[in-house]
């Protein structure tokens, strides 16, 4: 039994490893250096445009990285870090839209802002004479606004019912379920259903601009009920017990204390669902119509909204077809600026009026 | 016991909560019936169109032929968009939820929510001025390479505007919604799932595919799903990008292009008469009833999802 055994031999420092070797931090870093220029040489040689030099980049990156992560790690890290390329190629092919069009817009529109654009109607406006976008901004304020004077109230009611009356009821179940459903109507069939609810009462052909309001509203319900909703179920259970451990009735307690506390939330969602029915167009061209000039009148006669202005000049400029064309850059920049304008003050508004701690 | 908890339950109600009640009731019935509301009265106003034929059809013999080659343009415009958006937003989503620190994610979501802030009819003017001639090298390549293939048989658009075009703007339009939902989904999945997969050793990538994609793999179905609702039923970008002349074909990139029921409306609703706006409100009907089944299957989904979490 007392054979000699060989000793095992001893491990040396090379051959023990703790780690196992990976490529350095810098190495896509590294990688995406060599890309671009290789890419940018090849380019430059055989004359490909700027988009086929970044194509050929961000191959060459994808097949770079995992390569040489391959010969140095293993293949799981390598396939790993194929996936990190790929996701944020993803993304960087998300942000080119939104760059390009800001640009774009805002390179076109630009020229077309002045005094005069923004304060006169296109009223007896003829060729490239100086026209303005002034009745399609009034009439673009006047629509949305009725729809928010029909929306908010119903919507904000129709959160206070799913979240203080309904609750789990079954009535408040479809409710909840068929708002869901509700936010996906195409805009179109909303203007649509405006058209067909006012041709029963005004005969063929009616256009007026509170059918409009009425088409936005089905489309900006859901989303008021939907961010009550939600901020309504924020409030917390103790604010509502300890009102009612002072004897106020329910009533009083969803409108003194529940409705305040969320109230920040709900003006942020608001003005999100604002942001995002201003710049409709599909209903507005069914049901709003257009005109040349300014129409305050939201009960009869056409109103024309800066969206369908847009429209209009891009696709009908008139003679000659350049003038048209700038004029609706110049109101396309507007609306982007009015939209961007409602997003950010939503949430300076959330900020600003979200319930301090500690108080 | 029992007698104090049933003096509590009749305590009495006072008028203004009787009210208050009633207008809060009142208001989520008036949605039920705004629901409701529309599929009345596009039926009432459509319902002409079903006995119509000729021109208030476009020359169709009957109101199927007329339908059926705008169904067919906006399901594939719409699936051809999907196709396109959902590798993206997905691979977005996981950027903002794992691959940014929780410091940038913030502001990056802010950016791609941008993305849904701009209005649809600016979408439109970029796709006609900036996209269409971008891709029109694209298409002349792909139809001298890969023109074997029925989609790029040719031949090539000069302006552009082919159904290809007006489905990347589509895309780009549906990526939001899809990245928002997805990115809710992902950051909700379990910490301990995340941190058992990584404590075996497991890289990012795995990690995901072990732990986050089986859990978030109904809630992504649904924000596809959810996508595809706002790609059938997208108007303006449509009409103007795409140059549509009705047929029905597979070719993605020449200037005869299918139309989609929303676009088709759009472009000719404000100088319809007569029968041809209840041929186009019928169609608009169609259009309703599709998105309201993609849309009634997707939220079925996401809400069985919650209850077998909850």
């Amino acid at each position: 039994m007392a054979t000699i055994t060989p000793t095992p031999p001893t491990p040396t420092r090379s051959s023990m490893h703790l780690k196992t070797p990976s490529l350095p931090r810098w190495a896509p870093l590294l990688v995406i250096a060599i890309a671009v220029a290789a890419s940018a040489m090849l380019g430059l040689l055989l004359g490909w445009g700027p988009v086929g030099i970044a194509v050929v980049a961000v191959v060459l990156y994808l097949v770079g990285v995992p390569l040489w992560s391959r010969l140095v790690e293993d293949g799981r890290r390598a396939k790993d870090r194929m996936m990190t390329g790929l996701v944020w190629t993803a993304f960087v092919l998300a942000l080119i839209p939104l760059v390009t069009l800001i640009w774009k817009v805002v390179a076109e529109g630009l020229p077309q802002i002045n005094a005069e654009f923004l304060t006169y109607s296109m009223r007896n406006v003829i060729g490239d004479q100086q026209g303005g976008i002034y009745h399609a901004i009034m009439g673009t304020l006047l629509v949305t606004a009725w729809a928010a004077i029909i929306s908010i109230p119903v919507g904000i009611f129709c959160g206070i019912y799913l979240v203080e009356y309904g609750k789990t009821s079954r009535l408040a179940r479809w409710i909840t379920f068929l708002v869901d459903v509700m936010t996906g109507i195409p805009s179109i069939v909303a203007g649509l259903f405006a058209y067909a609810l006012f041709v029963l009462f005004f005969g063929e052909g009616v256009r007026m601009g509170f059918g409009g309001s009425v088409a936005l509203s089905l489309l900006m319900i859901p989303i008021v009920v939907r961010s009550t909703e939600e901020m309504l179920k924020l409030v917390p259970d103790e604010l509502r017990e300890a009102s009612y451990a002072l004897g106020v009735p329910k009533w009083r307690t969803v409108s003194k204390v529940v409705l305040p506390t969320a109230m920040s939330g709900i003006i942020t969602g608001v003005t999100l669902a604002v942001a995002r029915i201003i710049g409709e167009t599909a209903p507005l061209l069914i049901i709003a119509g257009k005109t040349d000039g300014l129409n305050m009148n939201m009960f009869s006669e056409p109103v024309t909204t800066l969206p369908v202005f847009i429209y209009f000049s891009y696709t009908q400029p008139g003679l000659p077809p350049e003038a048209g064309q700038a004029r609706a850059w110049g109101a396309a920049l507007v609306l982007i600026v009015i939209v961007m304008a409602l997003n950010l003050g939503a949430r300076a508004i959330g900020k600003f009026f979200a319930p301090k701690k500690g108080r | 016991m029992s007698t104090t908890i049933a003096t509590r339950d009749k305590a009495p109600r006072r008028r203004g909560d009787v009210i208050f009640a009633g207008i809060a009731r009142g208001a989520g019935i008036a949605i039920l019936v705004a629901l409701a509301g529309v599929a009345l009265f596009l039926t009432l106003e459509g319902f002409p169109a079903l006995g119509a034929s000729g021109a208030a059809l476009d020359g169709a013999a009957n109101f199927l032929d007329y339908v059926w080659p705008l169904v067919f343009g906006t399901l594939l415009a719409a699936i051809l968009a999907l196709l396109i958006a959902t590798p993206l937003a997905i691979g977005v989503a996981l950027v903002i939820a794992f691959y940014t620190p929780r410091r940038i994610s913030g502001v990056v979501g802010y950016m791609i929510d941008l993305l849904a802030a701009v209005p649809s009819v600016v979408y439109g003017l970029w796709g006609i001025a900036f996209l269409g001639p971008q891709l029109k090298p694209l298409y002349q390549w792909l139809e001298e390479y890969l023109g074997f293939l029925p989609f790029f048989a040719g031949p090539a658009s000069s302006t552009g505007r082919t159904i290809l075009t007006a489905s990347i703007v589509l895309a780009i339009m549906v990526l939001p919604i899809i990245t928002a939902i997805s990115r809710e989904i992902f950051t909700q999945t379990p910490q301990l799932h995340m941190e058992a997969a990584m404590a075996l050793g497991a890289t990012r990538w795995e990690m995901i595919k072990l732990s986050v994609f089986p859990y978030a793999r109904s809630g992504m179905v649904s924000a596809t799903m959810l996508g595809l609702g706002r790609a059938l039923g997208e108007t303006m970008a449509v009409a103007m990008v795409l140059s549509a002349s009705g047929v029905v074909t597979f070719n993605l990139i020449s200037s005869t292009n299918p139309s989609t029921i929303a676009a088709n409306i759009a472009l000719n609703f404000p100088e319809a008469t007569g029968l041809k706006v209840n041929a186009l409100i019928a169609s608009g009907l169609v259009l309703f009833v599709i998105t309201f089944a993609v849309n009634f299957a997707a939220r079925a989904i996401v809400a069985r999802t919650e209850r077998e979490r909850s």
